[in-house]
């Protein structure tokens, strides 16, 4: 009798999460050590999208690195490439004028809501329900003609540039976004009275793949993630930068550290997001969008410095070390998805499988700022 | 008495050929339904290259099918394996040739009818479960073995309500219970709350349950998710597959056409005015479409909120059911 | 108890409404657009492959291969060559070949040209059999828009 209860402990089998997903992770590989239907382990293999971005910023001049920025994280492509440009700038001494800045944070908050938008229809697909990913890619659609009718890309922005934006914005943006704001906040109950307040939702993510405060800080996971677990981080405030300082906006953060806590604090983000959006419009000022003297190619002095900016996904760091030439000595960059990752192996243990995706969709990950 | 026999023979084997082929256009033109209502709700076109509107696109999906070669493992149960959809098929089938369509269209009127349809629509659990046991896949026999959790589960609250439904009629006779819905809409069982107060909570159980059965709309974890592999379902290709596809359709419309039967008052008119075939054919595909409605506007349930659902609300509430109306037979 | 019966009827209710607005936008009319029967309008600032601007005036190429665009690129995607062609006071473009291929739509060599000599074409139905047909000749291009 023991013998056969001992066997059929050892009936562990190794299931494969392959690097084909059905859903819109990405090439990421999961082996899951199951134990009949629960997780009793789960070790990610990443590299599959490695393409040595960080050897590249060493082998480019700086603004030849600008396009890859966009490549990263494809989903919220501004944010890499304004982490990029500020730490930049920082080494450079470049001061950016006030209206860039404002522009910056209009992109960079349409990005995110565009994000954010993106994650909640792959979210609500992992769970089965195929419709509202069509309601919100309706949405995103508005806001990717606007960033094309600034930016003349829709996907990977190459707008950024060191001390200012590229073009400048013309009204068809300005009346447009103050459209979309509108029109999006117009949406968000139809959002909550679809999604949020359906009981089979709300039963696949209340108290499902709950993540404490304390495992967030040992994995250095940040952004959506850590701000569902009850700590109220986000760069924005923690570490200002560009034009938030002056701009007025709430942090959400939930305490339960489930699904749906995390699911709530995007949702708000997007609220939030769309407030931001509406108050840097009206504060817009006028003056130049670059600034003046940038060198054609440019040299910062010998130093270091480490910039990191509130992505959709966590906080993007940039660490460059420069040795007074055209290109950089060292770039290292730091991707909130790997450290959000990480947390999966210790919170999906013990968890049936269909929770554990669950969990993995909420983390939010793109795979290609991963594996860089 | 020969003549009469042969006329019999004849007829019923003209009957089973044409539910078949009832059947199996219906899988056909269903599947094609399934892809444009949902374009409908998530503002697009559905299927529109193939043929206008989409209207031959299940006779390329049909032939697609048809060339795909059947793989057959070779430790699989190979009997099994080939027996699997076929038992899965005729039963649905043996189910519709048992539903009066209309007052002259029926195949056969038992006295205990209800009974035997149900009794063949439990067959093609089994069905299913040979398809994932004889894969020889582990990923199959676990999805298989949730199925029959899933259809146990859900047979309970199903019979319960037809229980308290033939004390109610008196009678398991199809054709009988459509003719005591005669007159108008407010005859119907659906409406009959001096029967029982809880008639139309009935419906919505039976509807429930049958969603269940048939392992549709939010209740589809074995064939979509089911460890990412696409369920008991896995090692089928080509017309093994399409054999299940159209008994998963067949499987709904049975269920849509009992309900139209048990509750909506078959082939009568709401109005009592021009009974026939075309208000059942208008009820049947009216619940097909509110099917696909649900399938489409809700997440998947996740294996153990689906059995808690059926243990422990829907049981409760059909227990109540009977109670209920047993009660007020007695007092009424 | 209470709690069951509360759960059990919100659970029904946030069904139905659920089922209520996918209902709604059934009768919306669709967004998408049935390309390629009908296309969308391409904003202005749209980037689809670069191309050579010729002045309006004397209709010859603004570009005079000073080398800009292909030191910006950081693909290495631009090659050009210049010449100074007899009587003529300034250098002018002679070839000019943009390997597609490796182009990221950057922008870093339009906003590098000093002469305004370049621009994104609105150019996205790009299809082709063979790799070469990505391997752009764009004196060869500009020589046929000067012609329409």
């Amino acid at each position: 009798m023991s013998t056969t209860a001992q066997s059929l402990h050892e009936e562990m089998f190794v299931l494969n999460l392959g690097p084909q997903h059905p859903a819109t992770h990405g090439v990421l590989r999961i082996k899951l050590m199951m134990d009949g239907e629960y997780i009793a382990d789960a070790e990610s293999v990443i590299g599959y999208g490695h393409r040595m971005q960080e050897k590249m910023g060493e082998n480019r001049t700086y603004a030849k690195f600008l396009p890859n920025t966009g490549r990263m994280d494809y989903v919220a492509a501004m944010f890499n490439t304004h982490g990029y440009v500020c730490a930049v700038e920082k080494l450079a001494g470049l001061r950016v004028p006030e209206r860039a800045e404002y522009i910056r944070v209009i992109t960079a908050e349409l990005n995110r809501v565009a994000s954010h938008l993106l994650w909640l229809g792959a979210f609500l697909i992992d769970l089965g329900g195929f419709t509202p990913l069509l309601y919100t890619f309706d949405d995103r659609e508005q806001i990717l003609d606007l960033l094309e009718g600034l930016t003349g890309t829709r996907l990977t922005y190459c707008y950024y540039r060191f001390g200012g934006v590229c073009n400048d914005v013309d009204d068809a943006f300005l009346a447009g976004s103050r459209q979309f704001v509108a029109r999006m906040r117009a949406r968000m109950p139809m959002y909550h009275a679809l999604i949020t307040k359906n009981i089979i939702f709300r039963k696949r993510c209340e108290e499902i793949g709950p993540i404490t405060a304390e495992q967030c800080r040992k994995y250095g996971a940040t952004g959506p993630v850590i701000r569902g677990s009850g700590v109220a981080y986000d760069v924005r405030k923690a570490e200002p930068y560009g034009a938030y300082p002056q701009l007025d906006f709430n942090v959400p953060v939930y305490p339960q550290g489930d699904c749906l806590a995390r699911y709530m604090v995007r949702l708000d983000e997007i609220v939030e997001s769309l407030r931001l959006v509406e108050q840097a419009l009206d504060r817009l000022p006028g003056g130049p969008v670059m600034a003046e003297k940038v060198p054609r190619l440019l040299k910062p002095p010998k130093g270091d410095c480490y910039f990191n900016v509130e992505s959709a996904r966590g906080s993007f760091g940039v660490r460059l070390f420069s040795d007074g030439t055209d290109k950089a000595y060292r770039l290292k960059l730091r991707s909130p998805c790997f450290s959000n990752l990480s947390l999966f192996r210790e919170c999906s243990r013990g968890m049936l499988l269909a929770d554990a995706l669950a969990l993995l969709g909420s983390l939010d990950l793109i795979i290609p700022d991963i594996d860089r | 008495m020969a003549h009469e026999l042969t006329w019999q023979i004849v007829r019923v084997l003209l009957y089973v050929v044409g539910l078949i082929a009832f059947a199996a256009f219906n899988a056909a033109y269903l599947s094609l339904l399934e892809r444009k209502i949902p374009a409908w709700f998530q503002l697009r076109y559905g299927p529109k290259e193939v043929g206008p509107w989409g209207l031959l696109q299940p006779v390329a999906d049909g032939v697609k099918l048809l060339t795909k070669q059947l793989l057959v493992q070779a430790e699989s149960d190979v009997l099994l394996f080939k027996l699997a959809p076929v038992m899965v098929v005729v039963p649905a089938i043996m189910c519709l040739a048992l539903i009066p369509f209309s007052e002259v269209l029926w195949a056969r009127n038992i006295n205990v009818g209800l009974l035997a349809l149900f009794s063949f629509s439990a067959i093609h659990v089994l069905g299913t479960m040979l398809g994932g046991w004889s894969s020889y896949n582990k990923y199959a026999s676990i999805a298989a073995a949730r199925v029959v959790a899933q259809n146990i589960a859900y047979e309970i609250p199903l019979l319960l309500v037809m229980v308290t439904f033939v004390m109610v009629t008196h009678s398991m006779n199809l054709f009988d219970i459509v003719q005591q819905q005669a007159g108008g809409f407010w005859h119907w069982y659906l409406l009959r709350v001096q029967a029982s107060p809880l008639m139309p909570v009935a419906f919505v159980i039976f509807f429930i349950c049958m969603l269940a059965e048939a392992n549709r709309a939010p209740f589809d974890m074995f064939e979509a998710e089911s460890e990412l592999v696409a369920g008991a379902f896995t090692e089928y290709s080509g017309m093994g597959f399409g054999l299940f596809f159209i008994a998963e359709y067949a499987n709904v419309l049975v269920s849509c056409s009992l309900a139209t039967v048990l509750f909506l008052g078959g082939w009568q008119c709401p109005f009592g005015l021009l009974p026939g075939l075309h208000w059942f054919l208008i009820k049947m595909y009216a619940l097909c479409f509110v099917v696909i409605w649900v399938r489409w506007s809700f997440p998947r349930t996740q294996f153990y909120g689906l059995l808690n659902l059926s243990w422990k609300f829907l049981i409760p509430v059909a227990f109540l059911h009977l109670v209920l109306t047993a009660v007020m037979l007695k007092l009424f | 108890m209470w709690t069951y019966f509360k759960e059990l009827g919100q659970g029904a209710w946030s069904l139905l409404v659920g089922m209520w607005i996918t209902l709604r936008f059934a009768f919306q009319r669709p967004v998408t657009v049935q390309y390629p029967y009908a296309s969308l309008q391409l904003p202005a600032r749209f980037r689809g492959h670069i191309r050579l601007l010729l002045d309006e005036q004397t209709g010859q190429h603004k570009c005079s291969a000073c080398m800009a665009c292909e030191r910006a690129c950081p693909s290495g995607c631009i090659k050009l060559e210049g010449h100074k062609p007899e009587g003529a006071t300034k250098r002018v473009v002679k070839t000019y070949t943009l390997d597609f291929t490796t182009c990221s739509l950057c922008g870093l060599c339009v906003e590098s040209c000093n002469f305004d000599a370049l621009d994104f074409s609105k150019d996205f139905n790009l299809a082709a059999f063979k790799k070469e047909e990505f391997i752009m000749d764009l004196v060869k291009r500009a020589e046929q828009e000067r012609k329409k």
